[in-house]
């Protein structure tokens, strides 16, 4: 399961960005474990795995919003690029993304799943996950400034 | 396993390093535990003797593992036999690990730690709760063993029982020999056996 760990950490930061990714991904781990004595032998680890960080991504948003309060002075914007030098714009082009483009980019390219399998945790049919992808990496090719022109993606 | 191919551009979104996969490991192990669910914790022990796998349940250490053995294969053999929720999680190892550092740098002849006995049954179990009996710095030949849990003919049953001792040098099966004075076989290699020995006899 350790194994997974990474793969599921970029999903989950893909889907809710980096602040919340660490409280969903403690929380997938978790009921991993939980359940794992149950899970088949000949199941796939890495997609029941992304199966439970999509449903941890709702509770974490959830409880986000639920503990969200107005507040009078809007805070300051972090600065586009972190001080240790990483890039970021990308990943703010990601999180402008609505989340259902977010959530099929992170389970077909980053977690390597198939079109059926992200739909089947999605919602919704397959081409409508495959459209949410391409769709969403053509909005990032023209949002994110570093991107490079179109290459025929075609996946 | 399909894999897609990523499109370069998101090569571009920031790597996850060791450290912050180390650090939300840490905190994971931590409430597995505290929620009990971690079943099996583990980790690895520089010694004289190479690097140990150390395995605890909550009830105590179950498995002490020889490099020469796969620490890989004994931890899936634990997920397999104990319980797939295994996690690397050293806290829960920390007495063992402290009593066994002890024990190599000749400051501790005797263990004082809960064990789990469950990978051993019947007659095996037997001969390992008889091992701690064999004093620091002794020897006993597998012929005194069997005499003593009384079996004086289950000699080479006792040596088996030796061999699979799923908590070596805490279970001090390094102190059973031949009759003839020959060291016999030994889970960790001969060379790990002789060592102890002479650990034990400086």
């Amino acid at each position: 399961m350790a194994e997974h760990g990474a793969t599921v950490l970029r999903v989950c930061r893909a889907v809710l960005g980096p602040a919340d990714a660490d409280d969903a991904w403690s929380e997938t781990f978790l009921a991993a474990l939980k359940a794992y004595p149950r899970l088949p032998a000949d199941a796939n680890v890495e997609a029941w795995l992304v199966t439970i960080a999509h449903r941890k991504a709702i509770d974490v948003t959830r409880a986000a919003a639920r503990r969200a309060v107005p507040v009078a002075d809007v805070p300051e914007p972090p600065p586009a690029g972190q001080a240790d030098g990483r890039d970021t714009e990308l990943a703010d082009a990601l999180a402008a993304l609505p989340r259902r483009q977010r959530e099929a980019i992170a389970y077909h390219y980053l977690a390597g799943l198939p079109y059926q399998d992200v739909a089947a945790i999605t919602g919704g049919s397959t081409d409508a996950a495959r459209r949410a992808a391409a769709d969403g990496i053509a909005r990032l090719r023209k949002t994110y400034p570093g991107a490079a022109l179109p290459d025929g993606e075609n996946s | 396993m399909t894999t897609n191919h990523e499109p370069d551009l998101l090569q571009g979104l920031p790597a996850v390093t060791e450290a912050e996969l180390a650090v939300l490991h840490d905190r994971l192990a931590a409430r597995a535990d505290t929620d009990g669910v971690l079943d099996v914790a583990y980790r690895t022990l520089d010694t004289p003797v190479g690097s140990l796998l150390l395995a605890a349940t909550e009830t105590g250490l179950v498995r002490v593992a020889y490099p020469i053995e796969g620490h890989d294969q004994v931890l899936q053999a634990l997920a397999a036999r104990v319980s797939p929720r295994i996690l690397n999680a050293p806290r829960r190892l920390d007495p063992a690990a402290r009593e066994i550092d002890e024990y190599f740098a000749g400051q501790r002849h005797v263990f004082d730690l809960p064990l789990d006995y469950r990978l051993a049954t019947g007659f095996r179990r037997k001969v390992l709760g008889h091992l701690p009996g064999i004093g620091y710095g002794t020897t006993a030949s597998y012929a005194t063993v069997a005499a003593a849990v009384g079996s004086p003919r289950a000699f080479r049953a006792v040596g088996t029982a030796c061999a699979t001792n799923p908590l070596p040098v805490v279970l001090p099966c390094h102190r059973v020999i031949k009759s003839g004075g020959d060291l016999g076989n030994y889970r960790g290699g001969p060379a790990a056996k002789q060592l102890l020995l002479n650990l034990e006899a400086a």
